[in-house]
């Protein structure tokens, strides 16, 4: 019999555990005290306390991100579930499967201004895939499965549950998931075989083409990442990749280009722009990649594998749109290449890789290495070194150390590399970095980090140091918010309003206090010790700050309103003619 | 032509659970999409079923970025635009009320009963009449009573059907 009569309390921590979740990142508080007397009588499912719940919300993302699973949160009424939205929309933004729940007041209390009452699921509406009111605990079970599906089904995404106190207490009835099915929501997966047929032919007829890929390679899980290195090679056609898909390809291979897009480098930018063939699988023509829109790649066909239908002819209009998961669409493609016995045009090829070689040779990545100041690319560059074969996660924050993060440190597997990509937000690094490490103790994690992002969720060093988790904190410190003063820069006539580091904490002490290791590197010489030394350290956080360039700029830089094929190479380059009205008011 | 504007009424069938209203509505208003007219009522009662008939305009790519945005909403079922889909009939119902006396309130009986509207309430000084038609219709009789002592005006908003046999 699949019926059992628990508490609600206790049905959550049951689903919870056959859903597979290990671990849940939350805060206690008055709505939520019935699960979290629950969670003290039991051992299997483990909660790492944080100090603050955007930073759970983050941790499970990196959680999610790093090991292909649905994170989990748990954060009680009001002030908690409110301060879980940055994250929350963060995971909407990047597609990471969440399930949140959140405490809510009595059901009889709802609509009456109670203590710590907020309408969450109208607030998180906009802000999640889907939502949930649990109002009977007859409810409950099946609605947490279906969370847990909606979450990781089709586009993934973070979904919220929020279960009133009462419902917590009240007795109701278990199912267990397998007799749980949506009546609605079933996305499809296996694309239409004329499509891929189409784009095959497509393909085989190319003379410049670009694989251009995102981050729905990685949502669809490792082996899709390893068909998509499969077909690559198979064809031996260029490939880049946005900000969120880097890994899926391994960028040691002689066919990666670098990212793309804003400071993607000039190879892959261009190849995107006179190819005549742009194969994309699962990515989403964002304006960071796009530039201007009417300029954008105008002589190409293009192919969008995508599992959201609404992905596709939103910004750019495509002429194979092929809607399914990125793996099962590789999987066909590749069967049906092999079973045509599809060839690539050889000649046309050499001749677009020559041109591509051209490209790259103008070395777009290069700085001014001097010995009187610590670049930030020369920091990056000895920490790639450094890790080298070691097994590591890289997270980062969110500005110009991001960039220079994507652009100098290679990533030859997928889920490696966590990022907040699509709402760019400060501090996602350290408690991503945290969610990471507790789902791989051994591996090195290291959080590359601005010096004004890490002030944003500093307060999580304590649960680093609390879960044992040797997070290495690798600050960046410009003393400035430099994505934003690079912008102020190039355009706003080098006018740096409230974006200078003040009153900056003294990071090795503030480490220390912490009982962390705090290290400091003031000169060239000094950054290889730091990093030998920080690698270490294996049983506590670390925070390392490294004093960077403030001057340095991030480039290449395609600025807002340009095309992308008009690109900023370094600072001799200024904007071509006072930057576009239309690109001014670009994010 | 590809900026074009057109008008198209949209027919929705959702789960009718707490909240999807006001997801729809979430939707149009977070991503700026137009709405000129929206009616929901639940249609199944068995299933628990609602039908949302939407007016809406925008080109051809915002037409086709809101069916999908719609579709992939998890309490949706179905999305039928029933501009594109085949003939369809619309219609609309309005009550309005008119004060008035001597000439003005002989006239609006007269036009009222030109337009096949009927009486719902009758004073001495005052009628409230019912009239369904397209919007066409409505908007000309509203706009006709409005010279004769037009008081107020309450309108549902488009409701659609599909003409034949098919579904939707």
């Amino acid at each position: 019999m699949s019926e059992q009569k628990l508490t609600g309390a206790q049905i959550v921590i049951k689903a919870l555990k056959d859903q597979g979740v290990d671990i849940i990142f939350g805060y206690p508080g008055g709505a939520v005290l019935p699960i979290y007397d629950a969670l003290f009588q039991q051992n299997d499912l483990k909660h790492v306390l944080v100090r603050h719940e955007q930073a759970a919300v983050h941790a499970a993302e990196g959680y999610a991100r790093s090991t292909g699973k649905v994170g989990c949160v748990l954060v009680t009424s009001g002030p908690g579930a409110t301060n879980a939205v940055t994250g929350l929309l963060d995971a909407l933004c990047d597609s990471i499967p969440l399930v949140c729940l959140s405490g809510q007041v009595p059901t009889h209390l709802i609509g009456n201004d109670a203590f710590q009452e907020a309408d969450t699921t109208g607030i998180t509406r906009p802000c999640t895939k889907h939502n949930y009111l649990v109002k009977d605990v007859d409810n409950l079970a099946r609605t947490l499965h279906e969370a847990f599906y909606v979450a990781r089904s089709g586009r993934p995404g973070p979904v919220l549950v929020d279960i009133p106190k009462d419902v917590q207490f009240a007795d109701g009835t278990y199912v267990p998931p397998a007799e749980v099915k949506h009546k609605t929501y079933r996305p499809q997966v296996k694309a239409e075989m004329a499509r891929i047929e189409e784009a095959i032919e497509l393909i085989a007829n190319a003379k410049r083409p670009v694989f251009y890929t995102g981050g729905g390679v990685i949502n669809a899980g490792p082996f899709a990442a390893k068909l998509l290195t499969q077909f690559v090679k198979t064809t031996g056609f260029p490939i880049t990749s946005t900000l969120m898909g880097l890994g899926a390809f391994p960028a040691s291979d002689n066919q990666w280009l670098g990212m793309l897009g804003m400071h993607g480098t000039y190879e892959a930018n261009l190849a995107m722009y006179e190819c005549d063939v742009m194969i994309n699988i699962g990515a989403r023509f964002d304006d960071r990649v796009t530039g201007k829109l009417s300029a954008f790649s105008p002589g190409s066909k293009k192919i969008h594998v995508d599992i959201d239908p609404s992905s596709i002819n939103k910004n750019v209009a495509v002429d194979i749109p092929i809607v399914g998961d990125c793996g099962a669409v590789l999987e066909d493609m590749l069967r049906i290449w092999k079973a045509r016995a599809k060839s690539v045009d050889k000649p046309a090829l050499k001749e677009w890789w020559g041109k591509i070689e051209g490209w790259r040779s103008r070395n777009c990545l290069n700085y001014n290495r001097t010995e009187s100041v610590i670049k930030p690319q020369y920091a990056l560059e000895r920490l790639r070194e450094a890790l080298r074969g070691k097994d590591h996660y890289i997270t980062t924050e969110v500005g110009q150390h991001q960039m220079w993060a994507a652009q100098f440190l290679p990533f030859d597997q997928p889920n490696r590399w966590l990022t907040s990509g699509g709402l760019g937000t400060m501090g996602y690094g350290l408690p991503a970095a945290i969610g990471a490490q507790l789902a791989h103790p051994d591996a090195i994690v290291v959080d590359v980090s601005g010096e004004a992002s890490f002030l944003m969720n500093m307060q999580e060093i304590g649960t680093a140091v609390q879960y044992r988790a040797p997070v290495k904190i690798f600050i960046l410190n410009n003393q400035y918010m430099g994505m934003v003063r690079q912008w102020q820069e190039l355009l706003h006539g080098s006018r740096y309003s409230q974006s200078y580091s003040e009153a900056l904490p003294d990071f090795v002490k503030l480490a220390e206090s912490w009982g962390c290791v705090g290290l400091r590197a003031t000169t060239v010489a000094e950054v290889d010790q730091v990093i030998e030394k920080m690698l270490a350290v294996t049983d506590r956080p670390c925070i390392i700050d490294i004093a960077v360039d403030p001057k340095e700029n991030c480039f290449p830089m395609i600025p807002g309103g340009k095309a992308h094929n008009e690109i900023l190479f370094g600072p001799d380059d200024s904007p071509s003619d006072a930057t576009p009205e239309d690109g001014m008011v670009l994010v | 032509m590809e900026n074009a504007i057109e008008k198209h009424t949209i027919a929705v069938l959702v789960d009718n659970e707490p909240g999807v209203l006001a997801r729809v509505i979430g939707l149009f208003s977070g991503r700026g999409y137009n709405i000129e007219s929206l009616t929901v009522a639940e249609v199944n009662n068995a299933d628990h079923l609602s039908r949302i008939t939407l007016v809406t305009s925008g080109t051809r790519m915002i037409i086709e970025q809101i069916k999908a945005q719609l579709g992939r909403l998890v309490p949706v079922h179905r999305v039928h635009d029933l501009t594109d889909e085949g003939p369809s009939v619309e219609r609309e119902l309005a009550l309005v009320k008119v004060a008035g006396t001597g000439d003005r309130r002989i006239e609006a009986l007269r036009l009222a009963d030109i337009f096949q509207a009927k009486v719902v309430d009758a004073t001495l000084s005052s009628f409230v009449f019912e009239l369904t038609g397209t919007t066409e219709q409505v908007d000309d009789f509203v706009g006709l009573m409005g010279q004769l002592g037009l008081v107020e005006a309450s309108r549902t908003g488009v409701v659609a059907m599909s003409k034949g046999p098919a579904a939707f």
